[in-house]
C-alpha cells in the first residue's frame, strides 16, 4: 500500500503572508517623500515654506491670543495701547461687535436684526437643497422675505417702527446681495435671451442695456441713484436711499449675469436647439426644457464667481452713507477712544465676508459636480 | 430626480413673484415734506426733525457702541428738536457722505445738515442752499511733539513739516511761511496714513492740515498727550448749519438756537442751573429764557424754547467741552468774543 503523501515543499510550507511594500513608499511618510522631499530642490522649498508658515503662524498666535486683551472695562483703551502692537486688542470687538453686526439699529431691538441674518442663512440653507427644489419653495421665499421686511421695519404687531436709516451692518449686506442677486438673476437670463432674439427691437434694447451699464463702474450708478436720482423727482416725493441704491446693484448685476448667461448659450451645440425644434416645441418650452438647463450648468463656475463678487461689491453702498458690514466696522473705530484698532476690526469683518464667500464657492463646487455627473466618463 | 428644466421655469416664476410681492413693500417712498418752501411746518406736523450728519467723524457725530449717535453736530440736532418740540430726541439722523450731503438736502431728504460743511460764496448762491450759523470755525493748524516744548507755530524757523500735495493746505502753509519769513522744509506725501507715520516716525517736526484733522489724528496716537496742537489757526474753514432755501423761519430758528448756545455761556447758564437762572434779574436772560418779551413767539416757538435748548444739551462751551476737548481741540477762535474768539450772538431782544 501506498500511503503516499504529498510533502512537497510547495504544501507543507505556510502561505507566504502578504509583505507590506518600505515604509518608506506609504502613509504619511511616503507621501511626503513623494510630494515633499522628491528631489534637492523641493526638500529645499519645503524647508523654507514650512519655516516661514511656522514663523507666521507662531507670530500670529502670540499676536492673536497668547498676547490679546479681549475686554477692558469702561473704554479705557490704555491698556491695549501700551501693547504696542505686540498684541491684538479684541476688546475692540468686544464692546463693538453688536455695531458692527447691527449698525445704528435701536440697540434693544438688536434681536430683530439678528434673528434676520439667521433666516436668511436658513433661507439660503435651504434653497441649496436640492430636495426642496418644488415649487414651494418660491412661496417659502416671499413668506421669509415679508417675515423678514416686518422684522426690519416693524411698526405691527407690537414692534416699533425702525426707519431704514437707521438699518445697518450684516442685514444690509445680506439685504442688498439677496435682493440683488434674486432679481438680477432672472432679470439676466431675460435679457441674455433677448440679445440672441431674432427680433431687432428687443436685440438692440438688450445690448443697450447690457452695453451702457457695463460701461460706467458701480460706484458711478451708485451715484446716480443717490444724487442725481432724487433731483428728477417731482418736489416731495422721495423714494428710500436703500432702494435706490438696491435697483443700481440689481440692473449693474444683472448685465454682467446676462453676459455669463449668454456665455452658456453659445457654447450649446446647435443641434440641441435642432432637436427642439423637430420636436415641435413652442420657444419658452425649448428654452425652459432644453437650452437652459443645459447653458444654466455649463456656466455654474463664472455665474458663482460674479456672486461672491457682488456679494462684495454691495460694499461700495459706503459712498452714499449706507451702513453695510464694513462700513459699519469702519464706523466702529473712529470713536476717539478705539482708533487704531483697525486690524482686529478688519480681520473680523473679513472673515465673515470669508464664510459667505467660501460657503458659496464651495456649494457652487458640489453642485457643479452634482450636476455634471452625467459628462463624467 | 425632477428635471433640472421644470424646476428651473418653476423657479423663475417664483422669482418674479417675489419682485412683484416686494416691490411695493420697498418702494414705500417716505413722504418728505410737501412743499420744500415751508419747512418749518413740515417739521412740525411731521413731529420729528430730519438731521443730516456726517457718516463718522471723531467728535462731530459718530455712533457709540451702542448706536447712538453722539458729537458736536449730533447736540445741534438735538438742539434744534429740543427748540421745535421740547423733546431733543425726536430726531431721525441721516448719514451723508460729502458726495451726496447736497443733494440730501436739496431733494428734501434732510430738513437740515449740520455736517462739517465750509461755508463759501458759490456753496452759499449755487447749491440752493442757506448757510445759518457758523457753529464751529475751523482752519488749518499745526501739530508738533510735546518735547519740543513750542507754544506758538512762529517758532517753526528751520523745521520740517509734513503736508498733503494739491491741496489748498500746501498753499496756505507756503503763504503764511512767506507772511511771517519763516523757513521751513515741507515733507510732501500724497496718501494721509503715510503722512501721519511719517510724522510719527520724526521724519518732520511738525504736521499740518486742519485743526479737526489734526486732533482726531492726536487722539489715535498712542499716547496722545505726547502731541501737542499749536494754537494758530491760518486758514478759514467756517463750518456752518445748512438749510433749503426758501424758508426763512427755519433758517432762523437754527440761527437763534445756535445764539442761545451762545448766549447762554456768556450769561454763565449750564444745562443744571438753568432752573435757578429762570429768576435771574438781567433782563436779557429773562428775555431769553421766555419770562418776558415774547421772543419765542416770534420764531414761530413758545417761551420754553430756549430753556429746552439749554436743558437739553446745555451751552456752547458744555456742548465743546463734552465732545471736541476730549479729542482735543482747543476754544481758538471759537472762545466767545469776550475771551477773545469770535463767536458772538446778537442780543435777545
Amino acid at each position: 500500500m501506498s500511503d503516499l503523501t504529498l510533502t512537497t515543499a510547495a504544501a507543507t510550507s505556510p502561505e507566504a503572508a502578504p509583505r507590506t511594500p518600505p515604509a518608506s513608499q506609504i502613509g504619511l511618510r511616503g507621501w511626503l517623500r513623494a510630494n515633499l522631499f522628491s528631489s534637492w530642490i523641493n526638500t529645499a522649498v519645503t524647508l523654507v515654506l514650512a519655516y516661514l508658515i511656522i514663523r507666521w503662524t507662531i507670530g500670529f498666535i502670540e499676536w492673536g491670543v497668547i498676547n490679546a486683551i479681549w475686554s477692558v472695562p469702561e473704554n479705557q483703551t490704555q491698556a491695549c495701547r501700551d501693547l504696542r502692537g505686540v498684541g491684538a486688542c479684541w476688546a475692540v470687538i468686544t464692546e463693538k461687535h453688536r455695531f458692527i453686526l447691527f449698525g445704528t439699529y435701536p440697540y434693544e431691538e438688536h434681536w430683530r436684526p439678528a434673528l434676520v441674518c439667521l433666516l436668511f442663512v436658513g433661507l439660503y440653507v435651504v434653497s441649496a437643497m436640492r430636495r426642496f427644489w418644488r415649487w414651494e419653495l418660491a412661496l417659502v421665499w416671499v413668506a421669509t422675505l415679508a417675515v423678514i421686511g416686518v422684522l426690519m421695519w416693524g411698526g405691527v404687531l407690537g414692534l416699533s417702527y425702525v426707519p431704514q436709516e437707521r438699518w445697518g451692518g450684516l442685514p444690509i449686506t445680506l439685504i442688498l446681495a439677496t435682493f440683488g442677486l434674486a432679481f438680477a438673476f432672472p432679470l439676466a437670463i431675460l435679457v441674455a435671451l433677448g440679445r440672441r432674439s431674432k427680433l431687432p427691437a428687443i436685440k438692440a434694447l438688450c445690448v443697450l442695456y447690457v452695453e451702457l451699464i457695463r460701461g460706467v463702474p458701480l460706484i458711478s450708478l451708485l451715484f446716480m441713484a443717490s444724487v442725481m436720482f432724487p433731483l428728477f423727482l417731482p418736489e416731495g416725493m422721495n423714494i428710500d436711499k436703500l432702494l435706490r441704491a438696491q435697483i443700481a446693484i440689481i440692473l449693474f448685476a444683472g448685465a454682467y449675469l446676462a453676459e455669463v448667461v449668454r456665455g452658456g448659450l453659445q457654447a450649446l451645440p446647435k443641434g440641441q436647439y435642432e432637436a427642439a425644434d423637430a420636436l415641435g416645441l413652442g420657444y419658452w418650452q425649448k428654452t425652459g426644457f432644453i437650452i437652459l438647463p443645459q447653458a444654466l450648468r455649463l456656466v455654474i463656475p463664472p455665474l458663482v464667481n460674479t456672486f461672491i463678487g457682488f456679494f462684495k461689491d454691495t460694499s461700495l453702498v459706503l459712498i452714499i452713507g449706507i451702513f453695510d458690514l464694513l462700513t459699519a466696522g469702519k464706523t466702529a473705530i473712529i470713536e476717539p477712544a478705539w482708533q487704531g484698532f483697525g486690524i482686529e476690526v478688519y480681520l473680523t469683518v473679513g472673515a465673515i465676508y470669508f464664510v459667505f464667500c467660501f460657503a458659496m464657492s464651495k456649494y457652487s463646487q458640489d453642485l457643479e459636480a452634482e450636476l455634471n455627473r452625467h459628462r463624467r466618463r | 430626480m425632477q428635471p433640472f428644466g421644470l424646476s428651473f421655469t418653476r423657479a423663475l416664476g417664483a422669482a418674479a413673484m417675489c419682485l412683484t410681492i416686494a416691490l411695493p413693500g420697498l418702494a414705500q417712498a417716505q413722504q418728505a415734506p410737501a412743499a420744500a418752501a415751508n419747512t418749518f411746518d413740515a417739521v412740525r406736523s411731521r413731529g420729528q426733525l430730519v438731521c443730516g450728519v456726517n457718516t463718522g467723524l471723531a467728535g462731530f457725530a459718530q455712533p457709540d457702541s451702542q448706536g447712538v449717535w453722539r458729537g458736536f453736530d449730533v447736540d445741534y440736532c438735538r438742539a434744534i428738536a429740543a427748540a421745535l418740540f421740547g423733546d431733543a430726541n425726536k430726531v431721525r439722523y441721516v448719514p451723508t457722505t460729502a458726495q451726496n450731503r447736497f443733494t440730501a438736502l436739496q431733494s428734501g431728504e434732510v430738513d437740515v445738515m449740520a455736517r462739517n460743511t465750509t461755508w463759501t460764496l458759490s456753496r452759499d448762491t449755487s447749491l440752493g442752499l442757506d448757510f445759518t450759523a457758523i457753529n464751529f470755525y475751523d482752519g488749518q493748524g499745526f501739530m508738533v511733539k510735546s518735547n519740543l516744548n513750542l507754544k506758538s507755530a512762529k517758532e517753526l524757523e528751520g523745521a520740517t513739516i509734513c503736508v498733503q500735495p494739491g491741496t489748498t493746505t500746501e498753499q496756505n502753509l507756503t503763504d503764511w511761511a512767506r507772511a511771517n519769513r519763516i523757513r521751513f522744509t515741507p515733507v510732501v506725501i500724497e496718501r494721509l496714513e503715510e503722512l501721519v507715520s511719517a510724522y510719527t516716525a520724526g521724519r518732520c517736526d511738525a504736521y499740518t492740515t486742519d485743526v479737526s484733522g489734526l486732533a482726531s489724528t492726536r487722539s489715535a496716537q498712542p499716547r496722545p498727550a505726547d502731541h501737542t496742537i499749536l494754537p494758530e489757526v491760518i486758514s478759514k474753514e467756517p463750518l456752518a448749519i445748512g438749510v433749503r432755501q426758501g424758508d426763512a423761519r427755519f433758517a432762523d430758528v437754527t440761527r437763534w438756537v445756535h445764539f442761545v448756545l451762545l448766549a447762554a455761556e456768556e450769561f454763565g447758564i449750564t444745562q443744571a442751573n438753568v432752573e435757578q437762572m429762570l429768576n435771574d434779574p438781567r433782563p436779557e436772560v429773562q428775555r431769553m429764557l421766555g419770562r418776558n418779551g415774547g421772543l419765542g413767539p416770534m420764531l414761530g416757538l413758545n417761551d420754553a424754547w430756549a430753556v429746552n435748548v439749554i436743558k437739553a444739551v446745555g451751552n456752547y462751551g458744555e456742548v465743546f467741552k463734552r465732545h471736541l476737548e476730549p479729542i482735543g481741540i482747543q476754544r481758538g477762535p471759537n472762545a466767545l468774543w469776550t475771551q477773545g474768539g469770535l463767536q458772538y450772538a446778537p442780543p435777545f431782544r
